[in-house]
Order: C-alpha cells, then structure tokens, then sequence
C-alpha cells in the first residue's frame, strides 16, 4: 500500500510580504472600481483585470526572466492564487496559461514556441483554453477521434472539441489530437498542438450552461492547418505530456476555494451572535478548509521540490469539491432568513443562488470524482 | 528526532500488543510487562525535550492509536506535563488526569480538594491522579478517592472519580482549565489518526484477499471508492493532527486544535463505516481485530468535546473575527 505523504511545506521569506502586496492591490483596484467580487465558476473573464495582474508580475510567477517570468517560488504562486481566489477577483481569462500551458510549454517546448508565448501569456495579452474532451470522450480522454494528419509544413486537423471553456474570449487552445496509431498501447498515439483560435477552419459555437452563462463552448476544426512550430512536445507523447500536469491541476486552492465567498456570506449573515446552527456549520466548514488547505500547501511544497504527488492531489480535488459542494447544501438550510426589505439584491441569496447552480460544474471539471477516486485507489494497492 | 521516538514506539506496540493482550485487558487485566517497556524505552517522557517535545509525543500518540495500545498513555503523557509545567515532583507510574469533560465540577479550598469527575481515563490503575482544580494542580492518591467503574465503548477505563480530602501535593496552576482541554482533544486527534491508519489497512488488504463473484472484492468498483473516501479521510487527519501539534503551544492553538477534533473526529466515523461495509459480517464479530480499532474511534471522537461541541465554539470565534476577518486569521495562524 502506498502511503499518502504530505510534507510540511516552507513557505519563503517574503510570502506574507507578498500576500499584504496583493491585498493591498486588491483593495485599491476596487476601491478605483476596475472590479468587483465575481464567483469563481469561469463565467466572469475579464481581460483587461489580467492584464493589470500580468503588470504585478503575477502570471508565470515561477517561470525564467528570460521568458517574461519572475522566477519566484511555487509557494509564492500560491499565496497569490489563494488570495485573488478568495477575494472573488475575475482571473478566469489569464487562468489556464497560468496553471497549464504556460508550464507546458516552458517544459516541452521549443526555444522559439518559449519566446513567441511565453512573454505575451506573462503579460496577460494573450490567453489560453484547453481542448481535450470531445462529444464521445469524456473521462475517457484516451479515446479522442479528433484526428491529424501529417501534411507537408505541417498538419492538417480535423474533429470537434466540448466543454472548452472560455474558447470564446481565447486566443490559443492547447489541443489533444489523435496522430497516430493506439500501439504499444492505447496511450500512444496523442499529441499537442497549440491551435490559433483565429484560423481558418476554427468554428467556436457556444454552450449555454444551466445557469444561463456562456462558459464552454463547442470547437469545430474544420482541415484545420498548423505548421510544424504549433506542435508541442514530441509526436505521441501527448498523454504523457497531459498526465505529468495533473498534480498542478487538481492540488490548487481553486479546488477547495470555488464556494468560500458564499461561507463567508453564511457568517455575515450569522452576525456576531451567530445561533447554533450557523455557529456550527461554519465552525465544521472552517475545520474542513484548514486541513484542506494544509494539504494543499503541503501539495505545492512538494511541487516546488520537484516530485509529482499526484495521488495526494487527487485527495485534495476530491475532499475539496466535496467541500465546495456541501457549503451552498448546508447554507440553504442554517442560514437565518432574509429580512423581507432586502430583496433580490440580498448578497447572501446572490452567492447562495451561483453556488447551487454551479455546483454540477465542479466534480465534473479536471477530473470527476469517480476517476479520482479510481486513483487513488490504485495508489491503495487496488485493482 | 520525533520520527525516531515513532518509529521506537511503533516497534515496541507493534510486537507487544495482540489480540490477547486487548482481550485481556479489556476483560480487566493489566498489561504490566508493557508498561513497564514503555516506561524503560523513555517514552512517557516523550514531552521533555523543549524544542520536540510536542512532536515527540505526538508520534507517541499516533503510534499507540495505530495498535490500539490499551494503556493511560495520552493521559500520562499529559499529567507528566502538567505536573513538569507546575514544578511538581513526577511519581513513576501510570496516571490519571482530571477534569476530561466541562460537566466535571471541583473546588479546592482550605488545603482540600472536593470534586466529582465523570471520566476519567485508567483512574484506578493509576499511581496518581492528577487533577486541575480552581488555579492549582493536584496529586491525589487513587486509594483516597472513590472509584466507580466505568468503560467507554471501547472498554477503556472511564471511572467515575469523587475526591474530598486534601492532595498529596499541590501547586499553583501554569496553564487555564481550557488549555488542558485542548491538549486532550489534541490526544484524541493523534490516537484517532494512528487508529484510522491501520483501519485503512487492514480493510485495503482484506479487499485484496477476498474473493467473491470470482475475483477479490477489491476489484469492485463500489469497495474501491469506499477505500478511496476513507483514504482521503485519514490524508485530512494527518495533515490537520500535524498543523495542531506544530501550534499547540503557539498563539493559535485554539484555532488548530479545534480543527483537528473537529476534522479527525467526523474522519473517524467515517473510517469505521466505511471499514464495516468493506469487510462483511467477518469485520462485525468478536474475533476479528477491526473493532478493538473502530471501537476506539466511536470512543475517542466523544471524548474532550465532539465535533459538534468544538464546531460551535469556533464558529462563534468566526462569528467574532467576521466575515473580513476570517481569511485573514487562516492564513495568519
């Protein structure tokens, strides 16, 4: 049985000297009114806030100077992250290039791909979506049908991709696609490209979620043509590529975090006096978010030391969406009821209303549960 | 140095206490020999050092929830300290500690210690109870008071402790009534967490090893999440038993105390469901040694205050800090 390892992580000098500069930043930016608190559930991309964030230093904080990076630590990174994140700020547009392909990119690119994307993404000018799932490939990434076909300069792409979020407001998609045969094993075969949204053949169609918002969309690729500098990494080494990424993917606080302004709401609401139920709940919501953050942290500390605890971080996405969800279940039922004057503008119901309607989205996205937990139960010694 | 003192410890739990030996005591016997080797091996002094101490004992603590070690361990562990902290002479022994619950009531006045305490762990096999009482600590010889019998779900010594008399020894008290409070439900923490760990072991084996449908359980889908959940349960405790006992000295103890009750405490109720349903009717009988462990967890997360109890009080304490307060103290802490 492997046993699950959580390092006690050590946070570098100068990481609340930080977290005071980005509170600072916060508080002024809004005070001037460039933003106000938004849910974390990517239906508010705001371009010109990531670019504001690119001009602290803060997107490819860890990266080389070389490449437009600030070569700080991974922890610093996380300070960072949890504090734009629990603030609500609207960091969903520069999101993905920050936590995935930015560092895919630095780690398997080619020198011209780090210069051409790097400095841009960095800067918050450019942005980043993710294609994988596609209608008959979910969980099942392995099976994409999305196909390229090697042609002179070049390659020529052609499928459909789902649930690509923020494809619309995107410049680039770092896109899986099938080039090649399911041998040795079905896992051969993958590769990544990074897609110009603007291409020719490039239909971006929208899908409207439940609650209304124009998140994801649907990716027409049409005989798509990407020269040979749009592949990265090697040929067929796509999943390999995609699977060294998930410990970053699914450790962060944006997994345990998405539903904490509605927490907060709950203990506003509860007062000074909070009765019982409220004093309880939030008491239990808090013990859960302390032990998840310390996972986290401890997660991120072993990142920078340069191992892959991949089984610990699908721990933490796991207990951290189960927490996400449990916040707007039991808020509906402690939360004292609103005073009658408030009305539709009431705060509490505002988080309270996104938190419910949100919540399907978050077992489902990087990774749903029962993968997860398939494996971590392979770590276990199972199967 | 703290994971050399675990590692001694689980050694030395691991090859004394079986099956028997539970049975045993639990039927009443007390397991002299092994204490006697806890005693030798330094162990009870774990708390000394005053750079590892705490973590000292914390790997002390697990290691004796990881065998279910039927001894006054967490209890010695912590009137050593109590007595180290007012200056008092340390008898040899195991002891007791009082009060473990808010409803213990006492008075110490005149030279004379009244007081009735409703569970006190091994009081009757104890060289001394050592009991904190209106600003002072206290030795109380265990023949000067009255014992009633009593046992937690797990057959652990809970007795029933009525003191009136004067103490053996007496000293102004270094530490407020809560801060004992904590220090046992930060006990509770450590010996849930070791006991969750070897749960998840024994049911991740056994679903290895049994067979049914012609292939071994462990390949259902079903009993592999159930695994999963519980593994992700004692990852939580782990890490939030290690944040309490790197500030339980500290400024924020409360906060990451009340943590670790509250987190290990609902991890060990699931931990146990979870065990039960993977391992059958076998895991439900006498026989098997699963319930000398879930057993502990039904006890332990009771005692020194529930997850509901800690939950309300921090709750209030978020109440206090507010909601723009909140993040701030969690990160701060």
């Amino acid at each position: 049985m492997t046993a699950l390892r959580f390092d006690p992580p050590t946070l570098p000098p100068g990481a609340e000297a930080l977290r005071e500069e980005v509170r600072r930043f916060l508080a002024d930016e809004r005070a001037k009114g460039t933003w106000s608190p938004r849910g974390d559930f990517g239906t508010h991309p705001d371009t010109a806030f990531s670019r504001l964030v690119g001009q602290q230093g803060w997107i490819g904080m860890t990266w080389p100077r070389q490449y437009g990076g600030h070569e700080r630590s991974g922890l610093e990174r996380y300070v960072v992250t949890e504090e734009l994140l629990v603030s609500g700020a609207p960091i969903t547009a520069h999101w993905i290039a920050d936590r995935q392909s930015g560092p895919l990119i630095l780690r398997v690119g080619t020198e011209a791909q780090k210069q051409r994307f790097l400095p841009a993404i960095a800067r918050g000018e450019i942005f980043f979506c993710i294609g994988m799932s596609e209608p008959d490939s979910g969980s099942d990434l392995v099976s994409i049908r999305t196909k390229g076909t090697k042609v002179e300069g070049g390659w020529r792409i052609t499928g459909r991709k789902v649930w690509t979020s923020n494809a619309h407001i995107c410049d680039y998609a770092i896109t899986l696609v099938r080039t090649g045969p399911q041998e040795p094993d079905r896992h051969s075969g993958l590769s990544q490209f990074i897609l110009d949204l603007k291409a020719p053949g490039v239909e971006i169609r929208p899908i409207r979620n439940l609650a209304g918002h124009h998140d994801f969309n649907e990716m027409i690729l049409d005989d798509v043509f990407l020269a040979d500098d749009m592949l990265v990494g090697q040929p067929g080494d796509g999943w390999k590529q995609v699977t060294s990424e998930l410990a970053f993917e699914r450790s962060g606080p944006e997994r345990f975090l998405s539903t904490y302004r509605l927490l907060a709401a709950l203990v506003d609401r509860g007062g000074t006096a909070p009765d019982d139920r409220v004093a309880e709940a939030t008491g239990r919501f808090v013990a859960h978010m302390w032990a998840l953050r310390g996972m986290s942290l401890s997660i991120a500390g072993m990142l920078q030391a340069g191992e892959t605890p991949n089984l610990e971080a699908a721990c933490v996405k796991d207990l951290g969406n189960a927490f996400e969800r449990a916040i707007p279940e039991t808020a509906r039922l402690v939360a004292p009821s609103a005073m009658p004057v408030a009305g539709a503008n009431d705060p509490f119901e505002t988080i309270q209303a996104e938190a419910v309607l949100n919540a399907p989205s978050i077992t489902l996205r990087g990774g749903t549960r029962e993968i997860l937990r398939g494996i971590i139960a392979r770590g276990l010694g199972l199967r | 140095m703290s994971d050399l003192v675990f590692d001694t410890a689980d050694r030395l739990f691991r090859d004394a206490v079986d099956k028997d030996l539970l049975d045993r005591t639990e039927a009443g016997a007390f397991p002299e020999a092994l204490w006697q080797a806890v005693e030798e091996t330094g162990l009870v002094e774990a708390f000394a050092d005053p750079d590892t101490g705490v973590a000292d004992a914390a790997a002390v603590l697990r290691a004796a929830g990881r065998h279910a070690v039927p001894l006054p361990i967490a209890e010695t562990l912590l009137a050593r300290r109590l007595l180290q902290r007012a200056g008092l002479d340390i008898p040899a022994g195991p002891l007791a500690l009082a009060p473990t619950d808010v409803n213990d009531r006492s008075a110490f006045a005149g030279g004379r210690l009244m007081g009735t305490f409703y569970s006190v762990g091994w009081a009757s096999r104890a060289t001394a109870i050592v009991a904190l009482a209106d600003g002072h600590v206290l030795v109380v010889d265990p023949a000067r008071a009255r014992i009633e019998p009593g046992r937690n779900l797990a057959g652990e010594p809970r007795e029933i402790v009525t003191i009136d008399g004067p103490p053996l020894a007496a000293a102004r008290a270094p530490i407020m009534p809560e801060t004992l409070r904590r220090e046992g439900a930060w006990s509770r923490s450590l010996l849930m967490l070791g006991a969750m760990e070897t749960t998840l072991e024994v049911a991740a084996t056994y679903a290895n090893d049994r067979v049914q449908f012609g292939r071994p359980i462990g390949k259902q889908q079903s009993i592999q999440h159930q695994l999963a959940l519980m593994a992700e349960e004692v990852a939580a405790s782990a890490v939030a038993a290690r944040l309490a006992t790197e500030r339980l000295d500290g400024d924020e103890a409360f906060l990451a105390v009340a943590c670790a009750k509250i987190r290990c405490g609902e991890a060990a109720g699931k931990a146990a469901e979870y065990a039960h349903q993977v391992m059958g009717a076998i895991g439900f009988t006498h026989e098997h040694t699963l319930h000398h462990l879930t057993r502990r967890l039904w006890s332990w997360r009771d005692e020194y205050g529930r997850e509901s109890d800690w939950s309300i009080e921090l709750g209030q304490r978020v109440a206090l800090v507010g909601a723009n307060g909140l993040w701030p103290w969690l990160t701060r802490a």
